[in-house]
């Protein structure tokens, strides 16, 4: 087991965001969490990713207790994540963004900075050809002294990923990769998600609401409804589950002329 | 050793700088008012390229940049008031330690009220940072007023007199391109990188594995530092320190340097500090005495135009060729 999570539960006020969620991922599994809008997927991941403290439950990445922790130790740890709305440092190059994610694990001190020692170069060499690989696996190569902001949507998308690889994490979590996509930018998401699953022997767990990406490559889906986990299985499965239909669809109402009234929420 | 190259490159300029002025002082041609403009022009660079740290790239907001400038001051007047003294004339050397040692404290005076100030408050959002900072530019303005009660030399409402004249072309130079050199390797490097990410999305930079609230606290303790060892240059320039001079109201001044330079911009603030000194002082000189004050009407009308003609600063994001990070082509 490499991610597990124990009955997670998280107020917002009154709200009741996560309600004892629990799940397990298997080390190098590509697992997918679905639901509708407002079932807590991303305050799911915001907890995981220790941006919020869970009210009760336990994180545990690779058997350790992760719960609570701040949110640079969790990366720290091996859990790299993409946002919803893209994050990107705006201001700062293609090149530097994925070159901030090597932070933690450049060879040199502050001291070394200041004076320009030869540690210096030759980390700062050796951090920029490595995020220059992370950004040719996303054919973003050639764009690499251009500022973040001024990308493409699609790119961006795709840099924001490069920047988590380039974490090294052991867990990805993707939120939302393919929104605002088009449907061949959507294939080729797929195959990236593919692809670097492999190279980098990752445990990939994501938020999608495309279901041709979930069920194309999810081997495993977790799916949620008002903070709780309401479903699990393979995805053929999970397509015909009557509790997701319903959490989807609404239930059908077979008393009175057995039209389908969308769930009370 | 890269690095013994890369010192001697910053001796260069400073030895070149600081005979060419001392000559022309030395000659005439520079009177002894535009030399002593100049080191405040310097002095006023380095206390600006501190909270282009904490604001341009960091993007913490402060206000109270002029009252850690004070603290190092106050600082480095006082250590030399007490230990220069002990020294003969000729003792060049150990006075010159002296004052080098009381620029230092001054800075680390700074520097550790700056770490005091930033503990409660920089692990909440940046705001707060702000109207702390102005909480304690009025504090330390009402201390500065009454310090002759704890510390009888520090003179407090009726201000420190008696401080030797040390600051000199060679000091404020030094110390500029000093200051230039550390904020540029220092933002050039992983860790200026972790300062701008932190400026750029505070959470997608913890998501990175960047430890906020200590670079956010070494950011802003390293930018006061500068302001302190501005200070302690300053007193030792005019030889007398007055509490208003320290005024909450003076921290906008360097703000504004900050903000018409550019924000995260270097080139902008060195130019926008001696842009601001000269013009000032230029003004004095040019107009007539009966309308000096409408300099404060000058400068204003000027700040809103260039914010109308350049909003991201005077040279937006470029830099000076020797500024730019070599090592990233």
């Amino acid at each position: 087991m490499i991610l597990e999570v124990q009955g997670l539960t998280r107020y917002f006020g009154g709200v009741r965001a996560l309600d004892g969620v629990d799940f397990r991922i298997g080390r190098g599994e590509l697992a997918g969490i679905i639901g509708p809008n407002g079932s807590g997927k991303t305050t799911l991941f915001n907890v995981i990713t220790g941006i919020y403290r869970p009210d009760r439950g336990v994180v545990s990445l690779e058997e350790g207790e992760i719960t609570g922790l701040p949110p640079d130790e969790i990366a720290r740890r091996g859990i790299a994540r993409t946002f919803q709305n893209i994050r990107l440092f705006r201001e700062l190059t293609v090149v530097d963004n994925v070159r901030i994610a090597h932070h933690p694990h450049v060879g040199y001190g502050a001291i070394a900075a200041l004076l320009r020692t030869g540690a210096f170069y030759r980390e700062e060499r050796r951090t920029r050809e490595q995020a220059e690989e992370f950004l040719s696996i996303f054919s973003l190569q050639d764009r690499g002294k251009a500022l973040a902001k001024n990308l493409p949507y699609g790119d961006q998308r795709k840099l924001e990923i490069a920047r988590a690889l380039a974490t090294r994490p052991k867990v990805l979590l993707l939120d939302e990769p393919a929104a605002g996509m088009n449907p061949s930018e959507v294939t080729t998401l797929m195959e990236f998600i593919l692809r670097i699953r492999e190279r980098f022997s990752l445990t990939v767990l994501l938020i999608e609401h495309q279901m041709r990406l979930v069920m194309g490559i999810c081997e495993r889906l977790i799916v949620m409804d008002f903070g709780q986990v309401i479903a699990r299985g393979l995805p053929g499965e999970i397509r015909r589950n009557r509790q997701v239909i319903e959490a989807y669809l609404g239930k059908r109402d077979d008393t009175d002329g057995g039209g389908i009234r969308k769930k009370a929420r | 050793m890269i690095f013994l190259k890369n010192i001697a490159k910053a001796v260069l300029p400073f030895a070149a700088l600081s005979v060419l002025l001392q000559f022309l002082s030395a000659r005439g041609i520079l009177n002894p008012y535009w030399v002593q403009i100049f080191q405040l022009a310097c002095i006023v660079a380095i206390s600006a390229l501190g909270l282009n740290l904490i604001y341009g790239f960091t993007g913490l907001f402060s206000l109270g940049h002029a009252a850690f400038y004070g603290v190092g001051a106050y600082t480095a007047a006082l250590l030399t008031k007490l230990y220069v003294g002990a020294y003969g004339d000729e003792a060049v050397i150990a006075v010159g330690a002296v004052f080098l040692g009381s620029l230092l404290a001054g800075g680390f005076a700074a520097a550790f009220l700056a770490f005091l100030v930033g503990l409660p408050t920089l692990r909440l959002t940046s705001d707060y940072l702000g109207i702390a900072t102005l909480g304690f530019g009025v504090i330390m303005k009402v201390l500065f007023d009454n310090a002759d009660s704890l510390v009888p030399q520090l003179g407090g409402a009726r201000g420190m007199t008696g401080i030797a004249r040390m600051t000199g072309i060679p000091w404020a130079v030094a110390a500029l391109v000093a200051a230039i050199l550390v904020i540029r390797n220092l933002v050039h490097s992983t860790y200026g990188r972790a300062l701008i990410a932190i400026r750029e999305d505070e959470v997608a930079a913890a998501a990175m594995g960047i430890d906020t609230f200590r670079f956010k606290l070494i950011g802003f303790t390293a930018g006061c530092a500068f302001a302190g060892v501005a200070g302690g240059l300053y007193a030792h320039l005019y030889t007398f320190l007055h509490p208003s001079s320290f005024d909450f109201m003076k921290s906008f001044d360097v703000l504004m340097i900050v903000v018409l330079g550019g924000l995260g911009n270097i080139t902008g603030t060195l130019v926008a500090s001696f842009a601001w000194i000269f013009l000032l002082e230029g003004m004095r000189v040019a107009l007539p005495p009966e309308y000096i004050e409408f300099r404060w009407v000058l400068i204003p009308l000027l700040l809103i135009v260039t914010m109308l003609v350049r909003p991201r600063g005077l040279f937006g994001v470029r830099e000076f060729p020797f500024l730019r990070s070599k090592v990233y082509r």
